[in-house]
């Protein structure tokens, strides 16, 4: 079976328009990933937050999760173990011990940050995650296969899988009451809220919140907030009395956590040139060694 | 007359006593299946919220496509750079990769959560993901791998198609379609054959992508920005030790001679890639300054070490030697070594290096339905590969008759 060079050359750009033609444009190919200058957040103020876990049971209840009724609440003996978000609990209220005052403990309300540059949305292979116009990331169930590596992405280790179920098992997450704030209503755990721990609003206006209440109170407050650089700024921030490693806030660095590996993936693919230039270069060798192997026979 | 290497099926018993224990061990992996099916992940592993991944993802979808190297390197070296002297081994290479790739799929399937869904990536896609970029290769290479197949099978069935009873009168048309099939792949085949070597050396590097984004819950021992370039390195120099590793193992089981002078001059190249691999492992470290981790005594250090200096130093040293490269035990104890340091380092970069933001006090082992499936599914590839060299011409064995068949021995590639 001979096989001429013309051939050759022909199958060689047949099969490489098909090889292309698998990979994707970015524009068609990425999830919505918005970053509205007018993207909405929150401000958490941890030493205005008295624990009283309503929020815990706000967000049950508007996200039909089943919960007990709102006077279990008040139960402080959960605080006895650190809690994460789980299938079950969108938010989670944690207590830590107040060295300046000891009667009054530091709460920490917990639930997913709404990063800027979310390395979930940035690592789910069908991009059922997104990051919307008001902030909020959220999970899109028809798209999702299950894989979980939102959860191994995730810096803050916030999503939780349905594991005991078998069929339609489910990512949760807290998704910043996106049918809620379509309709023009606030975050259920923001209006619950009895002594305004939360402030929703625009994320600029709320670090300017977040400083102004810092420079009015030096002294009861770390010049930190948590979330305004931190994995490339996030839509929920925090401010503390106490350094927030203290408060089992993770050191994640101030770099969005998708950067390195979405630019190796845009520069293995910059333009398809790197696979094509890698099929050139062996369809090349393999003519070559084959003269060189006939020249041999000869 | 000089004796040639031709692709025939073995003729041999195919149940022995070994067999029978892979056929046990197989249904026992079936079985904690079944409950993976009926009770969802959790109630049969030992993942949770904490560690979403484990055994299911560094062994048998890491390591499955690691140790699937072979295939693509022996194409490179066999058909691209045109070394006709190894094409005996070329086709059990390709089986491996054809089985070990198609239980790779079966891996995934089993470890997502909603397996029906597992075609998405098709249709819903998400270039910024370097698992999408996996995803979408994979599933490529496996119908490569299978196309490239093709022409074993027809080579088998061309003139021997018989079928029982009323089929009976298909036969001719059969034979004929096989006919077509046959000589449209040889003129295609290499368009095929260089897709494949592409297609291995994106994905095999963007396995290495994968963890990158966990950042800080790697550690810094394993998390490094290289880390596509040395999976892809290390899935490189893992491919001729495991060609050489099973044929050895096959020769012994099937009873058959042992090619000796092919398998020594194999294992000339192994130890400038392990070379390489272990320069950029130890360029990396220096660089990155990681080397202040290894002074700590912890798991981690002690399992990169080990990774390092037993899976990749020790056997870098045994390729060297021309001693170790002419003996038989020798190349199989050092290619054996190789697979151990490949296999350390996808489970030290899927499990080991991975800690949690949040442990809740809780640290991540298989559990024994997680261990019995990737043992099981090891199991069938063995017995399936057992069969399938029994079923079609892919092991050569030594017989007087040339130039016969030749036309079938080097299919495609540039005949």
């Amino acid at each position: 079976m001979k096989q001429s060079r013309r051939d050759f050359l022909k199958t060689i750009g047949i099969s490489g328009a098909a090889l292309a033609g698998l990979k994707p444009k970015k524009a068609l190919a990425a999830p919505k990933n918005i970053l509205s200058d007018e993207r909405m957040g929150v401000l958490v103020d941890t030493t205005v937050c008295i624990g009283c876990r309503k929020c815990e049971w706000a967000c049950k209840v508007s996200h039909d999760l089943p919960t007990s009724p709102i006077d279990e609440y008040e139960d402080r003996s959960v605080f006895s173990e650190m809690r994460r978000p789980t299938i079950n609990a969108l938010t989670v209220v944690n207590e830590y011990e107040n060295s300046k005052n000891p009667n009054i403990p530091i709460d920490v309300k917990v639930n997913c940050m709404h990063c800027d540059h979310p390395a979930c949305v940035s690592a789910c292979i069908v991009g059922a995650l997104s990051k919307q116009e008001s902030g909020a990331v959220i999970w899109d169930s028809s798209k999702c296969i299950g894989c979980r590596y939102c959860m191994v992405a995730c810096p803050f280790q916030i999503p939780a899988y349905e594991y005991n179920t078998a069929f339609q098992p489910d990512i949760l997450k807290c998704d910043f009451c996106n049918d809620r704030t379509l309709e023009g209503k606030i975050p259920a755990c923001v209006e619950i809220c009895p002594v305004e721990a939360m402030t929703y609003g625009k994320r600029y206006k709320i670090l300017e919140l977040a400083y102004k209440k810092i420079s009015r109170e030096p002294d009861k407050y770390i010049d930190h907030v948590f979330g305004e650089h931190e994995a490339g700024g996030t839509s929920w921030v925090y401010i503390a009395g106490k350094d927030f490693a203290d408060l089992d806030f993770p050191d994640v660095g101030n770099k969005p956590m998708p950067g390195t590996s979405e630019s190796i993936q845009h520069a293995i693919f910059a333009y398809f040139v790197p696979p094509f230039a890698l099929y050139a270069l062996l369809g090349g060798i393999m003519w070559l060694s084959k003269s060189n192997h006939e020249n041999e026979e000869k | 007359m000089e004796e040639s290497l031709n692709p025939t099926p073995i003729s041999k018993k195919f149940l022995t006593p070994g067999v029978i224990v892979l056929i046990l061990i197989a249904l026992n992996g079936i079985i904690f299946l079944m409950v993976r099916f009926l009770g969802g992940l959790g109630s049969m592993t030992n993942l949770d919220n904490q560690y979403p991944w484990g055994l299911w993802i560094a062994i048998d979808v890491a390591v499955g496509v690691a140790l699937a190297s072979g295939g693509f390197t022996t194409a490179a070296l066999g058909h691209v750079m045109h070394r006709e002297y190894f094409h005996p081994i070329i086709r059990p290479a390709l089986l491996t990769a054809m089985l070990g790739y198609t239980f790779v799929a079966f891996g995934v399937v089993v470890d997502i959560g909603r397996p029906y869904f597992v075609w998405h990536p098709l249709i819903y896609w998400n270039s910024n993901s370097a698992l999408f970029e996996v995803g979408i290769c994979v599933m490529t290479y496996i119908t490569v791998l299978y196309i490239e197949f093709l022409p074993i099978v027809t080579e088998r069935f061309i003139g021997r198609v018989n079928m029982p009873g009323i089929l009976s009168s298909f036969n001719k048309p059969v034979d004929w379609i096989l006919k077509i099939l046959d000589r449209g792949l040889s003129k295609v085949m290499f368009a095929f054959i260089i897709a494949g070597v592409v297609l291995s050396c994106l994905h095999q590097s963007s396995l290495g992508t994968l963890m990158i984004i966990a950042g800080p819950k790697m550690h810094p021992l394993w998390q490094t920005p290289i880390l596509p370039l040395l999976f892809l390195l290390s899935a490189i120099a893992v491919g001729f030790p495991m060609v050489i590793f099973e044929s050895l193992i096959a020769s012994r089981s099937l009873g058959l001679k042992i090619e000796r002078k092919i398998l020594s001059k194999l294992s000339n190249y192994v130890a400038p890639i392990l070379g390489v691999y272990l320069a950029f492992k130890i360029g990396d470290m220096v660089i990155r300054e990681t080397f202040v981790y290894l002074t700590e005594f912890s798991v981690e250090s002690i399992l990169f070490i080990i990774e390092v200096v037993i899976g990749v130093v020790v056997p870098l040293r045994m390729f060297l030697s021309r001693t170790v490269r002419n003996s038989m035990p020798g190349i199989f104890i050092a290619s054996a070594l190789v697979i151990f340091g490949v296999v350390m380092n996808r489970i030290n970069n899927f499990i080991t290096a991975y800690t949690p933001a949040y442990s809740l006090g809780k640290t991540y082992f298989p559990s024994i339905g997680e261990i019995s499936v990737t043992v099981g599914f090891a199991a069938l590839v063995i017995l399936l590969y057992r069969a399938l060299v029994m079923i079609f011409p892919v092991i050569s064995t030594p017989s007087k008759e040339t130039a016969s068949k030749s036309k079938y021995a080097i299919r495609g590639a540039f005949k």
